[in-house]
């Protein structure tokens, strides 16, 4: 089976994020108010080959782990799509 | 002394490192290529600084997982002397043999200039030849050189004297002004647990020569030919 999987990595609560910050700050500017606590992180798209929607999840896991997070500054969500 | 300098796709450093190590220090030094599985027998390898696979992703992560890696990885464990700068230091953490992790600079600037570092420890290869708390004058120039580390980590690094040098003022002092990326209590270069792994966010290659502005960063070779002479690999 075909799956579309969708990857999101956001920086830690924790982390100091200066580019959501500079966002932030020009939001403000442009006089969006009571938007508050912009965060920058990463999307990504994949296909992947797969036995069962928990097979693929389980596999986007180990990438996550390998490479594609850093455990130390990212948080990430994944979902997963028979196509 | 035989060194070996690794390039990546995108490093750019790469020759600073192999004119320090060649040039100024006089050592066997071959530069190796990112795809190669041997070191060509070096006793001192550099990950020099640059933009390696674009920076994609996040600093070093690809980089730090290409095939030479292995073998950087098997020095190391082996007790052999390996040196990540700037790029290099991004790559040695990503790749697991340093704890923590480099974040874009928090002022959001690439900072290119000279700065002012404090000898924190001599206990190590790198900084043997260094008098404790001496000033170093050497440059930076990058983004993504905000140090950060779990509690736990820094207070390992701390307590186990892993953080070589700090930014600090012309006085020696470790001030937040000093600190020109946000780095955590101004790390600017931290030490495996073995101590024969150095990274830091400063090019000592690039200031080994007064005619470049500053010599300081000489001091970093010559404590690893010190330690050569003494130990040998």
């Amino acid at each position: 089976m075909q799956f579309a999987c969708e990857i999101i990595i956001s920086p830690r609560s924790d982390i100091l994020d200066p580019e959501g910050d500079a966002i932030g700050r020009s939001l403000a500017r442009l006089h969006f108010e009571g938007a508050s606590e912009v965060r920058v992180g990463k999307y990504m798209t994949l296909q992947l080959e797969a036995d069962s929607a928990d097979a693929a999840r389980a596999r986007i896991n180990e990438m996550c782990k390998a490479l594609l997070v850093n455990p130390i500054t990212e948080d990430y969500e994944v979902s997963v799509n028979q196509l | 002394m035989k060194a070996a300098v690794v390039i990546f796709p995108g490093s750019n450093c790469d020759h600073d490192a192999l004119h320090a190590c060649d040039k100024v220090m006089g050592w066997t030094t071959v530069p190796v290529w990112h795809e190669s599985a041997s070191l060509s027998g070096a006793d001192l390898v550099i990950l020099p600084g640059g933009f390696s696979y674009g920076d994609y992703l996040r600093c070093g992560a690809i980089a730090g997982r290409s095939p030479v890696m292995e073998a950087v990885k098997k020095h190391a464990a082996n007790g052999g002397l390996t040196l990540g700068i700037c790029n290099g230091f991004q790559i040695l953490i990503e790749a697991g043999l340093l704890p923590g992790a480099l974040l874009r600079n928090s002022c959001m600037e690439f900072r290119c200039r000279m700065v002012q570092l404090r000898v924190e420890s001599t206990d190590s290869s790198f900084t043997r030849a260094m008098r404790q708390r001496e000033v170093l004058t050497v440059p930076i120039a990058h983004g993504d050189g905000n140090y950060f580390a779990t509690e736990q980590q820094l207070a390992e690094l701390n307590e186990q004297d892993r953080i070589p040098f700090r930014y600090c003022n012309a006085a020696g002092e470790i001030t937040a002004d000093a600190n020109p990326n946000g780095s955590l209590e101004n790390i600017a270069g931290v030490l495996s647990e073995g101590r024969n792994v150095l990274g830091m966010m400063p090019h000592p290659e690039r200031a080994s020569e007064a005619l470049v502005g500053s010599a300081d960063g000489r001091r970093l070779f010559e404590s690893l030919a010190q330690a050569y002479a003494d130990v040998g690999w």
